[in-house]
């Protein structure tokens, strides 16, 4: 019966209560949808690459390496030599072996030299592959296929052509050398969207003319003569490597590792993802930090509601002992009231994120290339709702300690 | 019944703070079955003396005895539950919860009050019976209390206080809110009831007209200086 009449009583104060319910469920809403994006971000960043059992490069530290061949962030000090690599390629434990060539641009997009293995072994989101969207993966020596955000952001599509510049973010082009879009890639999500991706052979054919960074003067060898030439790679910047069992992966690892020829590095991709994460993380703590902060925010302010109800409801109060309630009761039915108040917010914070996600899902994805997974509320989850509650309820003890001392000192008269 | 429904005796009590009013009461008694009317100017402390006989606020010094037990022997949460038993409240005005309905109001105090719940074995029917006693159309229970008029929920508010019979009464200007016919039916129906449940009443007023009806007439200026045997 009390606790119907503390339903009623909210129920009287429809208003501000709603008020403040919509505060917590909006602010549980954010919480709840940070750390599923949080979470969502984690994982499809875990999932940029996968697939690929180790990455080679030139000797420097992984996540420096991960971060040129995998994210196009920073670039190689050193390459790794063709000999080299056809030295890895020829190692009973490999599988497969991609090669990849970094160092021009095209635009503020990352020129990428590759082999159309490229586009059968690289995998993201554990087992999706590359996939275009328009055109073909690249036939002709001059032909490139470009990431979607490429595509979007430069307004190409198949057939344009392109011109690549030497080195990053430089002006110099090899304006002699016009490559043609071939295909467009579908939107993934990782940091092939971003790229321009073009054969080991183009890469070399590029730099027919250069020698040592700097264009040989007066020199402009035509297309079609540059096409009987012998374009062998004299050098990749890394590797994507698959091995033929996973027991491999390892000794293989070492092997690289004590290559002797040339100082060489292989890493695993998930593990230096989760180093990379560790570092890109603190952004995610101070994200929760701020969200944490907003459901606090909103249990203030259901703790300003119950105290600017209590004047109201002196008379409440007082009927409350005149019929016998002992001021613990009274104490009891605030704490009571927040409780319900939160627990009606937190639901309805939980409604409104997985509203808000059935709309957006196919819309993040699409932009961001982040799947945000539709899943039944976690225990964790859980765990965060029981303590709003709880909070809620421990917040409400400020009014109701003083409600207490208010109906102990009224009596039967209330003074207002 | 040989015991007094209500004793004080020596009963010293002022409110918190420094120069807060205070009562000096020597000795009141009330029997049982007996109804007194209480008259005395606003501030003269009437409703701080039936605070005291609630036992929602205790004497710094005394005896105040209520339905033959002293109030100052008991803790906290005995006299509330004293008070729930053996008391009856009605105030001046806003006597109900607003938001409840009027049933929520009556069955109330049962809540806190087993000795009541117990002489009270159906409690829906005994509120529709002291309803229709007081003279409340059909279909009020389920009404809510906010839309009752104020003569009407003064008489849910009698309802209330009476329901399980609690052996004493207390009212604390129950008529003040209401015009002189309302009054005059009001204190009719009160009176039913209060003789057929030979209840004791304490009513506090500033109106002596409606003197005639009590046993007993007490001025506050009486029980504070000489006290009232
Ligand atoms: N809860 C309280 N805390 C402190 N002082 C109080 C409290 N209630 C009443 N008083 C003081 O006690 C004095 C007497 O008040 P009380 O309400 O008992 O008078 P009253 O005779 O009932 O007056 P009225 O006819 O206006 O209702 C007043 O001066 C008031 O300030
Ligand atoms: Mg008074």
């Amino acid at each position: 019966m009390l606790v119907r009449l503390a339903a009623a009583s909210l129920w009287a104060r429809a208003l501000t209560v709603g008020m403040t319910i919509l505060a917590i469920a909006l602010s549980v809403a954010l919480f709840l949808g940070v750390e599923k994006v949080r979470t969502g971000a984690k994982a499809s960043f875990a999932n940029t690459i996968s697939g690929t059992d180790l990455i080679v490069g030139a000797r420097s530290g992984s996540v420096q390496l991960l971060l040129y061949s995998v994210f196009r962030i920073g670039n190689a000090t050193n390459n790794v030599t063709w000999d080299s690599y056809l030295d890895l390629a020829d190692r009973p434990e490999v599988d497969w072996i991609v090669p990849i060539s970094l160092g021009d641009s095209h635009r503020q997009f990352r020129v990428m030299g590759t082999t159309t293995d490229f586009f059968d072994h690289y995998k993201y989101r554990r087992d999706r592959g590359l996939v275009t969207a328009q055109g073909a993966i690249m036939d002709d020596l001059f032909d490139a296929v470009i990431g979607s955000d490429v595509a979007a952001t430069l307004g190409y599509s198949v057939d344009d052509p392109i011109v690549v510049a030497h080195g990053i973010a430089s002006f110099t082009e090899h304006k002699d050398q016009p490559f043609r879009v071939s295909g467009i890639l579908e939107k993934t999500g990782t940091p092939v969207d971003r790229t321009v991706i073009v054969s080991m052979e183009a890469i070399e054919a590029i730099h027919v003319d250069w020698r040592s960074g700097a264009k040989i003067p007066g020199q402009t060898t035509p297309p079609d003569e540059i096409r009987q030439m012998d374009l062998t790679p004299k050098a990749v910047t890394a590797a994507l490597v698959g091995v033929t069992s996973p027991l491999k992966t390892f000794s293989l690892q070492r092997a690289v590792n004590e290559y002797r020829e040339e100082p060489l590095l292989a890493i695993l991709p998930g593990v230096a993802l989760q180093e990379l994460w560790g570092i890109v993380g603190i952004a995610e703590t101070a994200l929760l930090a701020v969200s944490v902060m907003v459901v606090v925010t909103a249990l203030i302010g259901l703790m300003a509601t119950i105290f600017s109800s209590l004047n109201e409801r002196r008379r409440e109060m007082a009927i409350l002992r005149a019929m016998g309630a002992s001021p613990w009761t009274i104490l009891a039915l605030l704490v009571l009231e927040a409780a319900l108040t939160a627990a009606v917010g937190a639901v309805l914070g939980v409604a409104l994120l997985y509203g808000v996600l059935a709309v957006a899902q196919p819309m993040v994805d699409a932009a961001f290339g982040l799947f945000l997974p539709i899943t039944p509320p976690s225990l964790a989850e859980l765990w965060v709702l029981l303590g709003v509650i709880a909070a809620g309820a421990i917040v409400s003890m400020v009014p109701a300690v003083r409600a207490y001392r208010l109906s102990l000192s009224d009596g039967m008269t209330v003074r207002t | 019944m040989g015991a007094a429904a209500i004793d004080l005796h020596g009963v010293a009590f002022h409110w918190p703070g420094r120069g807060a009013f205070g009562l000096s009461i020597p000795s009141l008694t009330v029997a049982p079955g007996e109804t007194v009317l209480l008259l005395g100017d606003s501030g003269s402390g009437k409703s701080t003396l039936l605070s005291l006989i609630c036992g929602t606020v205790v004497a710094q010094s005394g005896t105040v005895a209520v339905a033959g037990t002293d109030l100052a022997g008991l803790s906290g949460a005995g006299r509330d539950r004293h008070r729930a038993d053996h008391v009856g409240v009605i105030f001046q005005q806003f006597n109900l919860l607003p938001f409840g309905t009027v049933q929520d109001n009556i069955l109330l105090p049962l809540r806190f009050a087993p000795n009541r719940r117990q002489r009270c074995p159906d409690p829906r029917k005994t509120a529709a019976q002291l309803c229709a006693a007081l003279g409340l159309p059909d279909g009020v229970l389920v009404q809510r209390a906010a839309s009752l008029s104020v003569g009407q929920q003064q008489r849910v508010a009698v309802a209330r206080a009476l329901i399980g019979q609690p052996p004493i009464l207390v009212a604390d200007e129950p008529t003040s809110a209401l015009d002189e016919t309302s009054q005059a039916q009001f204190l009719d129906l009160l009176f039913g009831q209060v003789a057929a449940q030979g209840s004791t009443l304490v009513m506090v007023s500033h109106d002596p007209r409606m003197a005639p009806r009590f046993d007993r007439v007490l001025s506050m200026a009486d029980v504070i200086q000489k006290g009232a045997a």
